[in-house]
């Protein structure tokens, strides 16, 4: 236990002495936390636009539109405040810096997220928190205490679930270095994915992400559920209930790939 | 002049043609933003009762593949090297060089949009074709005036690209404004929606103040035959005025950096 305590008391270190050198660019850091709320706010805003097309997206209300969003970006947001650095591992096994991290008696993808800590992320995070609040409040939710209890649970597995996108993402960068685009394609794209209903989506297209790697439970499954309606496409609702599940899943499955990825790693030999 | 020109843009396609696995990637990723924005897009067309905004099925698949296409030749997301080099002070070499750094930088960067026309626009055009059935133009004219405002959209990019990397010499640090740029640029020049969802007034404003639409919506339009012959000639006449106004506003900022620029060390 007291091991316990000491490791994070030394991440805790590591963390503090990175908040506090990136705290002393003061003006650049709050622009840069005001602008990253204000780039994440219009996001929201462009599901908008296109629901101002009609007055619906498929198929479901602008108070349901509004928590399906809210839920992806509390997710997303959080996801990245805590993991969306992690691409900077490509840079560590580019000049080969990974090495000092193995070196060190600490876990290396621990190591990573706190050396790589964004302070200018924090906005985001509270402000997708604040918006899935208020997306709850006016929703039409038919509240019971289970339904409570997974409103509070949902944001943080699609977090974990997103934080398991962006370390499996990023481990891919031990064997091909370039891939950066190819993560994107399904972190930047699953929280693009997770801001509009399922509904909308059609073909091998809708199946694959929805079901086949699990965006549907990040948000479109749990907003299903809290707003005690079935599923259009057919999925039971009990499944719909294991969402959490999902994000345990990934978690285990990023955390194995990692795992493979360090032991694969070979250094720059320089 | 005419050798140093084409030797600059053969410089710049060979650089991002060695860039493979990158090209690669990020055909990839284009591509999956393409069927998620090309499903959205067809649904709400789907639930307005087949169109959107007066674009159909087709004009609205067109529009969403050559967009995502577009977007790697246009290249809006990825400065050019000029604010690191201001950073580091490489700059100054540049500036020795006997052409001046805004033509060198263009014609690199012309060179490619090249390779990024042949590799990164075709896989997501063949896929979207593939998969949905792309626009076909009903008039021939409409193909040289895609490839003129295409070029535009080019020089115009590059245009307020330089002038970001230009505010390095002010700033050093250009990530705020580049943060700014990437989303504006993206939401403003129709990639994420046809302007025309937005309100009128926004879209008026937004056409004829900003050069955020000759970016994407410009061509794009042309691509899908929005408003005529007529309209497109229009349309490429405004890029002009953007780029002619955008190219002499990098050429005054730069004069002005360059006064300020302290060289140090010996």
């Amino acid at each position: 236990m007291a091991d316990i305590r000491d490791t994070a008391r030394v991440y805790g270190r590591v963390l503090r002495a990175q908040v506090r050198s990136q705290w002393q660019y003061r003006t650049s850091m709050v622009l840069e936390i005001l602008g990253s709320m204000v780039v994440n706010g219009l996001d929201i805003a462009t599901v908008f636009v296109l629901f101002s097309v009609t007055g619906a997206l498929g198929g479901f209300t602008g108070t349901e539109v509004l928590l399906m969003a809210a839920l992806s970006a509390a997710s997303f947001t959080v996801a990245d405040l805590v993991a969306g650095s992690a691409d900077k591992l490509r840079e560590y096994v580019r000049s080969g810096l990974f090495d000092s991290l193995l070196l060190r008696p600490l876990s290396a993808l621990l190591q990573l997220a706190v050396i790589t800590f964004a302070l200018r992320r924090i906005g985001r995070a509270v402000q997708g928190v604040v918006l899935y609040i208020v997306a709850l409040c006016v929703a039409d939710i038919p509240w019971t205490v289970e339904r409570a209890l997974f409103a509070a649970i949902v944001p943080i597995s699609g977090a974990v679930f997103f934080a398991s996108l962006f370390i499996g993402g990023a481990t891919v960068a031990f064997w091909w270095v370039e891939s950066g685009e190819v993560a994107n394609a399904f972190t930047y794209g699953g929280r693009d994915f997770t801001s509009y209903p399922s509904t909308m989506y059609g073909g091998w297209f809708r199946d694959l992400f929805t079901l086949g790697i699990g965006f549907g439970f990040v948000a479109y499954f749990p907003s299903l559920v809290l707003l005690g309606k079935p599923d259009p496409l057919g999925l039971p609702t009990a499944v719909a209930w294991g969402s959490p599940l999902v994000a345990v899943v990934a978690a285990c499955v990023a955390t194995a790939f990692w795992r493979f990825g360090v032991r694969h790693y070979r250094s720059t030999g320089s | 002049m005419a050798r140093v020109q084409t030797a600059l843009v053969a410089a710049g396609f060979r650089r991002y043609a060695t860039y493979r696995q990158a090209t690669f990637a990020g055909a990839f990723t284009n591509t999956v933003f393409g069927y998620l924005r090309c499903y959205i897009l067809l649904s709400v067309a789907a639930t307005a009762g087949g169109t959107m905004v007066g674009y159909d099925r087709s004009q609205l698949v067109s529009y969403v593949w050559l967009g995502q296409g577009l977007l790697a030749v246009v290249n809006s997301w990825t400065m050019l090297d000029l604010a690191e080099r201001v950073r580091t002070g490489d700059v100054v070499a540049d500036l020795l060089r006997p052409v001046d750094p805004l033509w060198t930088y263009l014609w690199t960067d012309i060179g490619r949009a090249a390779f990024a026309a042949l590799t990164r626009f075709v896989v997501p055009l063949v896929v979207g074709a593939i998969a949905f059935g792309l626009y076909v133009p009903r008039s021939l004219l409409t193909y040289p005036l895609f490839v003129l405002s295409t070029l535009l959209a080019i020089v115009v990019c590059f245009a307020c690209r330089y002038l970001i990397g230009l505010t390095a010499f002010w700033l050093l640090d250009i990530r705020g404004v580049m943060m700014f740029w990437v989303f504006v640029s993206g939401a403003a020049s129709g990639l994420y929606f046809p302007l025309a969802v937005l309100p009128e007034w926004l879209s008026t404003v937004l056409w004829v103040a900003t050069p955020f639409p000759s970016l994407l919506q410009a061509p794009l339009d042309i691509a899908v035959e929005r408003g005529g012959t007529g309209h497109a000639l229009l349309v490429c006449l405004g890029q002009v005025m953007w780029m002619v106004l955008l190219l002499l506003l990098c050429r005054w900022v730069q004069t002005r950096a360059v006064r300020k620029l302290v060289v140090q060390g010996g």
